[in-house]
This record gives C-alpha cells, structure tokens and sequence, in this order.
C-alpha cells in the first residue's frame, strides 16, 4: 500500500484560506520516512527546487536547512500562484464585462445597421419614384414642345395664306382704284348693251310669265314638292331596307329557337314551359305586330332583346359543345353532361340502322338483277317444266322485260321529240326579240328624226310639211305662230332644203308595215 | 382605239356639244364646229376677239364665245349661222360669262364681281344680282337646271341667294356661318347644297334646297382645311378632300362621317382597307407605266411641299367619283404622279396607280367605271377594273396630253394638249379583241 494511494480523494476542511484536497497526516508516518522523503526530492526536483535530501547527508537523517529551504522555496511558490490567480481572476472578470459590453454593441450596432438598411431601401424608392416622374415629366414636356412646334407652324400656314390673301385684295384694290380713276377722268361711258338679230324661242316654248304672287307660290311650291319627293323616295327606301332586315332577324331568331331547341330537349325539361312557349309568344305577338305599323319602338326593342338572349344562349350552347368535344378528344370517358351523349347515341343508332337498311336494298336490288340474268337460261327450263309448277311464275318475266323495252323506247322518243320542239321554240323565242329590238331601233331613230327636226326658229315651211309631221310640230309649238316676229326672207335656202328633207325622211324610212320586213 | 389627226386649238377651248354631235373649238378668234365622228368643219365663225372661254348652250344650238379683255360676249347659232347676239358690257368690264340651264340666259360677271347681269335671248328684259362674291366657285346651278345657288358678300358676312332660273325669281336669301365662304355646290338630287369655307378653317355647311341648314361638319380647328368637294351621283355621299391628305365620306342621312381615306407614303398590304369601317380587304395592285404589277408593301414618291408659302403643294385637290358612284379617285397633291382609286361599296383602297410624271387631269367615263388620266406625256391611260392600258398618242411633232375630256355617250376623248387637241375613239363594234373588257 503505497501512501500515494491514501491522499489521493479526501479533503482538509480544517487548513485556513486553501483548500487543499489532501489530509497531511496520513502522508509521512514513522515507517515511510525515507520513502516519503525521497518522494519530497523526486517531486522538489521535478519543480527545479534545490532537493531536500542528497546522499551526504547521511542515509537516515534529513537536513534540515534544506528542508526549510525547499518549504521557503515552496511557500513562495505558491504565492507566485496565488498571485498569478488572483490576477488572473482579475483578468477574466475584466475580459467577462468586456464581452458583456461589445455583444451590447454589438446588438446597438445591429439595430442601428437594420434601420439604416430600411432607410436605404426607402431613399431607393423615393429616388426611383422621381425618376419616373422625371421621365414621365420630360416626355410630357416633348409632347408640349410637339405641340407647341405644331401650333406655331399651323400659325406659320395661316400667317402666309393671309398674307396671301390680303396681297391680292390689295391688288385688287389697286386695280379698283385705277379704274375708278379712269373712269372719272373718261367721259364718254360705254354702256352695257346687247344687240341680237332676232330674239329666239325659249327652250321649253313656253311664253315668259309676269313674276305675280302666284308664281311665287307656285315656286315655293315646286321647292316643297321636290323636297317632299326626295323624302319620300328615302322613306320609302329606308322602309323598305327595314322590313327585310326584320325579316332577316325574325329568321335569325327562329333558326337560333330551332337549334336550341333542338340540341337541349332534357335540359328544357326543368323549365318545361318557360323559354319556348315565351319565344312562340313573342314570335306570334311579333308576327302580328307586323301587320301593324312595324315602327314602333317596343316592338323593335322586344325584337333586338330576344335576338340578344338567344344568341347568347347559342353562344353558351356551342361554347359547352366546343368544351365537350375538347374533352372526347382528349379521350377522357367521364363527361359531365350525360345529354349530348345520349343524342349523340341516338344519332349513331339512327344512322346505323340506315345504313343496314340500304344495305339490305342493294342486296335485294343485286338478286333481283341477278336472277334477271339468269331468266333467259331458266327460260328454256320453264318451257321444259310442264305448266302448274311453281316455276312457271318466272315464265311471265320476258314478257315483262319485252314490254318494258318497248315502252322505254317509246319515252325515248318522246324525249327527242321533246328536245326538238324545245330548240325550235328557243330560236324562234330569239327571232322574235331580234324583231323587236330592230323595231324598237327603227322607232327610236323616227323619233329622234323628229326631234331633232324640231327647231325653235318658226318654221316657214309649213304648207311643205306632212300631215303627221304638222301635227308633232304644233304639239311642240303652239304659240310660235302668233308670238314670233317676222319671218326672215333671208333665211338660207339650205336651211329651208334641209326642213324638207327631214320631214319627208322618217315617213320614206319607215316601211309600210314593221312585221312584214322580215318575213 | 383609233386617233384622230391633230388639229389646233388656242386655250385649250375645246368642248363637244351636250347631245354628242358637234366639237367646237377656238382657234385664236375662230370659232370651229365640227363633226364628232367624221371631224369635218361644219361651221366656221370669227369673233372680234380672241376667245377666251367657250361654253355650248344646253340644248347644243347655240355657242357662247367671251372675250374678257374687250368685255364682250358673242353667241352663235349652229341652226342659223347668220344669226348673230353681241352683248358689250362696255365700261364695267367682263370676268366670267356663263350659260343658264336653260340655254336662253347668259350670265355675265362684271369686273370686280360688282354685279351680275342676266341677259336674255328672249325677251329684253336684263336682271342684276348685287354683291356676288368673288370665290372658288360662287354660282351653281342644280342638275335639273331649276334652282341657282349664288354666293354674296355684304358687310363682311357671307350670304347664299337661291334664284329659279325659270324667272330668276329670289327664293331663299340667307346667311351662312363661314368666315369666307369659298364655294358651295347641289347635290345631285337637288335638294341639298354644300357650302364650305376657305382652308383657313374646315367647315362644310349642308343647306336644304328651301333654306334650312341641316347639317354642318368640322373635322378639326386650326390647320388648314378643305381643298375640295364631291358629291356621290347617288347624293349618298359626300367627299371632302382636305390639306392634311385625307378624305372625309359623309353619309346623307346623318351628315356625319362614315369613314376617311388616308394618302399614307407607304402601303402595308394588312392596311390594305385604309377607311375606318372597311370589313374585307380587297385585292391591292400598283401599276406603274409599264403596266407591272408590284408586290407589297409600296413606297409612293413624295414631293416635300414648301409649308412657307401659301396654297402648298399638300392635301387632296382632286376628287371624282365613278358615273355609277362604285369608285372615287382622288390626287393628293404632295403625291402628284399617283391616282388612288376607291372602292365604295366596300370603302377601301381598290387601286393605285403609279406614273412617271405628275398627272394633269383625270376623268371618268360618263357610261361606266373606267378613269382616263394624262400626264402632260404623249401617253394616254385609262383604268377599270378588269385592267389597266396606257397608249401612246400617234403624233409627228410630240404631242403632250395636259388635259382630257370624255364625250358624253363614253366611246371617245377629246385629247387637249398645249396648242392641239386629239380625238380618241375607243373600239367599241369589235368584240373579238381585247378591248371588250372596256365595253361592260
């Protein structure tokens, strides 16, 4: 048992000021001196203290001088480590509160950080905010310099179109005024005058009339009727483009009822009455309403509204049908409304048996024309066969077909027949109206012949003219004769020829009857 | 098509007769009248002047022949050429002179536009109208010939006087809000007039023929305004070209605009329906002299006009539309050698059509939609539908073409060019060849 094991856990509560973890006691015993003492050298050396013991100093004893010097050594060495702890205490309570103090700043430093950060963002913004301004302001001030170049060229414009004008009413004015002086210093004035040879006809024949009151209102009346004319040939129109636009809508409406109808019969199930016996209604009352005055605003509204509802219902219909359809493409089997498919079904099934119907035609059709063919080959059979047997039903057959092909020539016939008379019909129908456009070219250049021999010169030639002639001319002028002024002697013997000719012209032209030219 | 041989003719006076039959001509102080088809001189007259307007009356037995320096108007009969009328306004000088409808009235204008006289073939007696007003088109007289429409100025305020030709009876005066009404026009039918203002401001005035104002239409303030006006044949529409290169269709129910037509330097075939309503888009072509046909999109050559001066070479000048109102061709002035034609049933771009100069004149034929158009070349173009052609006019010395007009039956132009004229008959007995598709 060494003695190092005993001190190495209790305590020395009763030491003053240190504590020391070992009981000093149990350390150096009457036996373990030696041991002890070597120990106390070992560990004095270890610390670099001079030993307590060396081996001339006898083998049982120690000295003590060196004892006390190496306690002294001690004593002091361990109030260099006091020393050093209380300073180091020290230390660490000054490095504590300067910890405590930088985090305080530290956190004073970080607040102060995070609200200068906001404040940035804010100047940011506020900076950002009045460029924009500032943009918004530069192009507003273009824009006004635009403005401001554009008035002053418009100003530029009219400047010179006045100046224009006013240049040339000074000329004017010039030229006024030279005129004004000429005249003062002319004596002699020309007057206005005119002179004629013989004053002529007026266009229309009709003698000049005094202006009385009742010309005026006849005028004013004339004004009036023309006005009233042009209104009502534009009422007329107006009236007219209304009611087939109204006609146009009230199909509209009833092929818009029609398809909504019928694509949503289940659907209309749940308002079983409401929308279509509404539409009827309106159509009946609408239709009726027509007959009376068509202008009335409540009708045209009811009209337009109804239009509008159902076209949007069509448009929500074919929007849903559009969505659906969408849908079977992209080959989803749910489908949110069961009624499509069920038409849609309905439409397949119907179709379906159709076509098995007319498949079953064809084929019925095939055997008939099969067992045509085959006839003539059982024919010989059935006339083989003795009569009662149920073949014989087939026997009839070529006689069928015999008939058959003699009435199919018989329409053929018919039908060139037909086509022949039909195209002697056409040219003759073309004949006809080549005659009657010549006709009609003979008659107008009669006409014209007339007209244009019509002169409003009075004509001195009457006695030379033909009876028909004379009585187109005075239909034309009837108070030439009395009104005008003294025939001309002069009057050329050309022009005189020229009447004759005329009047005799249209009536040696004109043969004698227009059918019989062209026969 | 065949051309006739190239005869002369001073200020380009050259008109045929309202029936069809006559062609008369000025040259210098002669009056020739021959005839239509066979050309020849059927009458000759000599004036004491040089002619400076000619006008047919409109039952084409009388010619009108003025002579502005001298002040003096002479008619002639073309049933009795020794019939002879001279009218000398003496002292109050003469600026324009005119037919009424009824060929039995002359118009006379003095100088200053102080008054007009109405003088009379008829009768002696001679109206006088105060205060006309001196404008781009002041008189109009409706298609019937019933009604004048004459523009006044008094005390700085513009007034319209509506007269009745058959006794130059004063039927409706009234004043107009224009600052400075610069012409006014009938419709076809008769019962509406259009009365517009200058281009300092864009106004157009619609007047019921007994005086009520119906309507009145500004498609914007300040720029400059309207630079010409067209009615539809129908009166359905009417067009307005104005100074910002857009044409503005009213309709004649509302009076409001139905759509406008943009003269854009570029064409995008997506734009191919330019006009606000148009639904479907027609087929585009661009023919350029050569007849080819270009693939989209089109660049139009552009003449920058000089915006310092007054009148600028900018805006649509010219308006027409077909004889059956289906198509309207217009110019835009800053585009000048390009014609873009309209189809108005579907109111979108039908076709445009490209020359190498700028085009002079262009008209339509009276009978059916086809559109002649000259451009100061020895060419003539015409356009319909079905296609397009251009021809070169037969001539020794180089005759350009500045002007042209259509006779009335549609089956020949009259070709005028600086001193000549032409005339151009168009095939219309041979069936077989390819000129047919002109003949529908």
């Amino acid at each position: 048992m060494s003695p190092l094991g005993h001190f190495s856990q209790s305590e020395a509560p009763s030491l003053s000021g240190h504590r020391s973890p070992f009981v000093l006691t149990s350390f150096c015993t009457e036996d373990n001196v030696l041991e002890c003492r070597s120990y106390i050298n070992q560990e004095v050396s270890s610390l670099g203290l001079r030993a307590v013991w060396t081996p001339t100093d006898g083998p049982a004893e120690l000295n003590v001088v060196a004892v006390l010097n190496s306690l002294y050594e001690l004593i002091q060495l361990h109030r260099q480590g006091l020393r050093a702890l209380d300073d180091m205490e020290v230390e660490r309570q000054r490095s504590a509160s300067n910890t405590e103090l930088l985090q305080l700043s530290n956190t004073r430093l970080k607040g102060q950080l995070e609200l200068s950060k906001r404040e940035n963002t804010s100047l940011l913004e506020k900076e950002r905010q009045l460029q924009l301004k500032v943009k918004n302001l530069q192009s507003c001030l273009k824009n006004e310099k635009e403005e401001v170049q554009r008035l002053q060229n418009i100003i530029a414009s009219r400047a010179s179109q006045y100046n224009h004008d006013m240049k040339r009413k000074e000329r004017e004015f010039g030229k006024l005024k030279e005129r004004l002086n000429q005249l003062l210093v002319d004596k002699k004035e020309k007057k206005q005058a005119m002179e004629v040879l013989n004053y002529v006809e007026r266009a229309d024949g009709k003698r000049s009339m005094w202006k009385t009151g009742r010309t005026e209102a006849r005028h004013e009346g004339e004004v009036y009727r023309t006005l009233l004319s042009d209104y009502d040939a534009r009422q007329r129109e107006l009236v007219l483009e209304n009611s087939e636009q109204r006609k146009v809508l009230q199909q509209m409406k009833r092929d818009m009822v029609s398809l909504l109808r019928g694509s949503k019969p289940a659907r209309r199930e749940e308002t079983p009455g409401d929308p279509q016996t509404q539409v009827r209604g309106e159509g009946d009352s609408e239709d009726s309403e027509e007959v009376f005055e068509s202008s009335c605003v409540d009708a045209r509204e009811k009209l337009t509204n109804s239009i509008r509802l159902k076209w949007r219902k069509l448009k929500s219909h074919m929007e849903r049908l559009d969505s659906q359809a969408s849908l079977v493409q992209a080959g989803e089997g749910a489908e949110p409304d069961a009624v499509p498919l069920e038409t849609h079904g309905q439409e397949m099934e119907r179709l379906k048996l159709e076509i098995q119907q007319c498949k079953d035609f064809i084929h019925s059709q095939q055997q008939l024309l099969q067992q045509r063919l085959t006839s003539p080959c059982e024919e010989e059979e059935a006339a083989a066969i003795p009569p009662g047997s149920p073949m014989q039903g087939e026997g009839g057959r070529p006689g069928e077909r015999g008939r058959l092909g003699e009435d199919w020539r018989a329409l053929e016939e018919q039908r060139t027949h037909f086509e022949k008379e039909r195209k002697t019909f056409t040219e003759a129908a073309i004949r006809l109206s080549h005659e009657r456009m010549m006709f009609e070219e003979d008659r107008a250049t009669w006409l014209k012949h007339q007209f244009l021999h019509w002169t409003p010169f009075t004509d001195q030639n009457q006695p030379e003219m033909t009876e028909g002639e004379q009585e187109a001319a005075s239909v034309f002028s009837p108070e030439c004769l009395p009104g005008s002024p003294s025939p001309e002697t002069s009057s050329s013997p050309r022009c005189q020829a020229l009447q004759t000719q005329s009047t005799a012209d249209p009536y040696r032209s004109l043969p004698p009857s227009p059918e019989s030219r062209y026969r | 098509m065949n051309f006739s041989e190239i005869f002369k003719q001073s200020n380009q006076l050259c008109r045929i007769s309202p029936d069809g039959r006559y062609l008369a001509t000025c040259v210098q102080y002669r009056l020739v009248v021959r005839d239509v088809n066979s050309l020849q001189i059927l009458h000759l007259y000599t004036c004491l002047d040089q002619i400076v307007h000619m006008e047919w009356s409109s039952d084409s037995l009388f010619i009108l022949c003025a002579m502005y320096k001298r002040g003096l108007v002479q008619v002639w009969s073309l049933e009795q050429p020794d019939w002879h009328c001279k009218i000398d306004e003496g002292s109050i000088g003469l600026v324009s002179s005119r037919w009424s409808p009824d060929g039995r009235h002359i118009l006379n204008t003095t100088e200053f536009h102080l008054r007009v006289t109405v003088w009379s073939l008829c009768t002696k007696a001679v109206s006088y109208i105060k205060y006309p007003k001196a404008c781009q088109k002041g008189i109009d007289f409706s298609r019937d010939g019933s009604y004048m429409a004459l523009a006044e100025r008094r005390d700085c305020k513009d007034y319209v006087s509506v007269f009745v030709c058959e006794d130059w009876h004063l039927l409706r005066h009234f004043e107009t809000e224009t600052q400075d009404l610069a012409g006014l026009e009938w419709s076809p039918n008769g019962c509406v007039l259009a009365v517009w203002d200058s281009c300092l401001e864009y106004k157009v005035l619609l007047y019921s023929l007994d005086g009520r104002l119906l309507s009145s239409f500004s498609a914007y303030e300040w720029s400059l305004g309207i630079k010409s006006l067209a009615w539809s044949p129908s009166s359905q529409f009417l067009a307005i070209g104005s100074f910002d290169e857009k044409v503005r269709i009213l309709n004649h129910i509302t009076w409001k605009k139905i759509t406008e037509f943009e003269h854009p330097a570029t064409i995008y075939p997506a734009l191919a329906g330019l006009g606000l309503m148009c639904v479907s888009t027609g087929p585009l072509t661009l023919y350029q002299t050569h007849n080819e046909i270009s693939q989209p999109p089109f660049q139009i050559p552009v003449v920058k006009p000089d915006l310092d001066r007054a009148n600028p070479k900018v805006g649509v000048s010219s308006l027409a539309f077909s004889a059956d109102g289906r198509y309207l061709a217009t110019k835009n002035d800053n585009m000048a050698s390009v014609v873009w034609v309209w189809n108005m049933q579907k109111m979108s771009l039908e076709a445009v059509l490209e020359q190498t100069a700028a085009v002079r004149c262009f008209q339509w034929d009276p009978r059916r939609p086809r559109l002649a158009l000259c451009t100061g070349t020895p060419r003539l173009y015409l356009w319909s539908p079905a296609g397009s052609v251009s021809v070169q006019v037969p001539s020794e010395g180089g005759f350009q073409v500045h002007a042209l007009s259509w006779h009335s039956n549609g089956d020949s132009l009259v070709l005028i060019g600086k001193e000549h004229l032409c005339l151009c008959y168009m095939d219309t007995e041979d069936k077989s060849t390819d000129s047919n598709i002109w003949t529908k």
